[in-house]
């Protein structure tokens, strides 16, 4: 009996390596690969005498450089915070189904289709300077001098909103509805009301998909470009570390110097991500053991 | 049997004299329950039974207010409650798939509806663990729901609504998750906790055996009409109509004619034959009908006077253990089912009687 079954299994194990081959020989095609070059040129600087860590060291000796950690951080999390708490909000409040639901989710989830540039262009037109929002105000004349809310880092915020918002809203909107409703029901029957379900019942169990939404959404805030130079300020305020790469890369010319850049920013996205990984473990072992996954 | 510890506070208020309601209910233009009516006296268990989609479970989703009906009225102890949300009725409810709090641990889930009520933890404590004992599942506290069986997570789920002392007790199907023989023993233990706390219990299930041996009073649904409702021996032994009749086990139905009726006994023509069966009111001499009888209480052979006695042929036998069923083509082409411990064999000829006090004179449909 154990015999069969031991070769069964030794069988299965090699059909799913077979099977997993195609996707493991892309991962290290178009990801280990490059990722691994792009640290091996970061160790060979443009200086020939130079140590080969030294475009590392010269980051973090130069607080114009290594400002730029700090600058998109505050970009990236105000942006995720926001995301994750709108998308929670509006989530759990479809979970049941409402009126008009997919017209309602189409405009939602519209701004994934639309491309961060024009999104940028629009975010430009309206909110601007001289945009819709102020002309409307300034007319009616709530305002007297139009509010500035592009070209800083209130844009780049915005701007990150609309193109993380979706992702998040779908994600966590499938996770909630996965939730059998009979457990709201049953706490209901306890004497629960929806305040107390939402705390005791609802929130414990969508936790932990709320906080590998936050980890994507942070991780993909952590990586703006675009936005920051369309509707920021890439020279001061949302001088973020990937424009501090571009620059090196297509201004100055260093590629190593460039690279390095890159390695630190993808350590940094990796160091968010497995402080996120130990909390939802932490979370996970308290409130949702014996649920199938853990 | 003496009241459980658990059980010693309960004061008169919180308990049910009578429930009353008529309720229709309508998804879209769909009639699901159709003007149901029902009334229920304190310490009575009353079964929902019917087949599945029939509206069981939307009836009782009605009365712990977790669907709002279209029409109708419910009323508690002569107070009308339609509007009163289901946490403030009072109601303890088991759900078909349990429905316990995977994030909690079975002391975690009793204790849910305790906490809520703020309870002190002396008290939350003592009644949870009480009830653990009830349910027979002391020193199971800490293991959350994932890791117990399906008949421990199904104590778990009664001792959750019980803990509370609800004045109406609604469980919805709570066994058909459970193999055939963890039934037949959750459902003594259901019934016992009833008598024992004195509980108002309605069980829904479309199992006939779990509502004859549970209930006080059965109620019989089809797609959302009330199609009978009586004490279990009423609706085992004398069905109202055909769809009850089915569903309580009378497989055989023979379209006959009434004819004379003498003696308290009517004639009835079957096939060219005459059979006999106990007159019933409001059936008349030159009536179509049908009438129904159970395969067990099919005899072999001929009965002395001869009455009652048809002549067929064995199609199909299905061996059931301690007895046999066949399918037999009487020689008129009708269809009949018998059951017996004697043995049938497979092809031969055989004369069937069929006693006329078995019968059950049903309207055709
Ligand atoms: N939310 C809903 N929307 C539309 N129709 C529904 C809804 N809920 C139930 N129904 C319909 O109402 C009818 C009764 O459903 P209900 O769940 O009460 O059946 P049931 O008797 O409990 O069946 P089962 O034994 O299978 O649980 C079914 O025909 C079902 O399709
Ligand atoms: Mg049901």
């Amino acid at each position: 009996m154990a015999r069969i079954r031991s070769d069964s299994r030794s069988e299965l194990d090699l059909v799913a390596i077979l099977c997993l081959t195609p996707s493991l020989l892309y991962v290290l095609a178009m990801f280990v690969y490059p990722f691994l070059y792009g640290i091996y040129i970061s160790l060979q600087p443009k200086k020939r005498d130079a140590g080969i860590f030294s475009n590392y060291v010269a980051f973090f000796n130069d607080a114009y450089q290594c400002n730029t950690i700090k600058t998109t951080f505050m970009l990236a999390l105000p942006t995720t915070i926001a995301v994750v708490l709108v998308a929670l909000f509006l989530a759990y409040g479809m979970r049941r189904g409402i009126w008009f639901e997919r017209t309602i989710t189409t405009i939602l989830v519209l701004p994934i289709s639309l491309g961060v540039v024009f999104l940028s262009e629009g975010i430009l037109g309206f909110y601007g300077h001289n945009g819709w929002l102020n002309q409307l105000l300034l007319a009616v004349g709530l305002i007297q001098n139009p509010l500035e809310l592009t070209h800083n880092s209130i844009g780049v915020i915005f701007s990150l909103f609309m193109q993380n918002f979706p992702f998040c809203f779908l994600m966590l909107l499938g996770y909630i509805s996965g939730i059998d409703p009979s457990l709201e029901s049953s706490a209901r029957m306890l004497g629960a009301g929806p305040w107390t379900i939402f705390r005791r019942v609802m929130f414990p169990l969508i936790a932990p998909g709320l906080i590998i939404a936050f980890a994507l959404v942070f991780v993909m805030s952590f990586a703006v470009f675009p936005s920051a130079v369309m509707v920021g300020q890439p020279a001061g305020s949302t001088r973020t570390i990937s424009i501090a790469a571009y620059q090196q890369a297509f201004e100055q010319y260093d590629m190593s110097y460039a690279s390095a850049i890159a390695v630190i920013m993808g350590l940094c996205q990796l160091a968010a991500l497995v402080v996120i990984v130990l909390v939802r473990r932490r979370m996970t072992i308290a409130t949702t053991m014996g649920v199938g996954k853990r | 049997m003496r009241p459980s510890r658990a059980y010693a506070g309960r004061g008169m208020a919180d308990s049910i004299d009578k429930l009353q309601m008529s309720i229709t209910k309508r998804y879209g233009g769909k009639v699901v329950l159709d003007q149901f009516p029902l009334e229920i006296v304190g310490r009575e268990f009353v079964t929902f039974l019917g087949p599945s989609g029939c509206g069981k479970s939307t009836a009782l989703g009605i009365i712990a207010g977790l669907v709002p009906p279209s029409d109708g009225e419910i009323h508690l102890n002569g107070r009308r409650i339609d509007d009163v949300p289901p946490e403030k009725r009072g109601f303890g409810m088991v759900f078909q798939n349990y429905a316990l709090f995977p994030h909690l641990t079975v002391f975690g889930n009793i204790a849910f509806g305790l906490s809520l009520q703020k309870r002190s933890s002396e008290e939350i404590d003592k009644r949870v663990r009480d009830m653990l004992g009830l349910v027979r599942l002391a020193g199971y506290e800490d293991r959350y729901p994932g890791q117990l069986s399906g008949g421990q997570q199904q104590r778990v789920a009664i001792a959750r609504a019980l803990v509370l002392h609800p004045r109406l007790m609604l469980f919805d199907e709570p066994l058909s998750n459970l193999d055939a023989k963890l039934r037949v023993e959750m459902r003594a233990e259901i019934k016992q906790l009833h008598t024992r706390l004195g509980l108002t219990s309605i069980y829904v299930t479309h199992d006939q055996a779990e509502a004859l041996s549970l209930s006080d009073r059965i109620v019989v649904l089809r797609e959302g009409v009330l199609m009978q409702v009586g004490t279990p021996q009423e609706i085992h032994d004398r069905p109202k109509n055909v769809f009850v009749a089915d569903f309580m086990g009378f497989r055989n139905f023979l379209d006959v004619t009434l004819g004379k009726e003498a003696g308290g006994m009517i004639e009835a023509g079957f096939k060219g034959q005459i059979l006999q069966a106990r007159a019933r009111d409001s059936f008349h001499p030159g009536e179509r009908a049908v009438l129904a009888i159970r395969p067990e209480d099919v005899r072999l052979g001929q009965s002395g006077d001869g009455v009652n006695v048809l002549r067929g042929k064995v199609e199909l036998v299905e061996y059931l253990g301690r007895e046999q069923e066949a399918e037999i083509t009487l020689d008129g082409g009708a269809r009949l089912w018998v059951r017996s411990h004697e043995k049938i064999v497979l092809g031969e000829t055989l004369d069937l009687t069929l006693p006329a006090d078995k019968f059950v004179l049903l309207r055709r449909e």
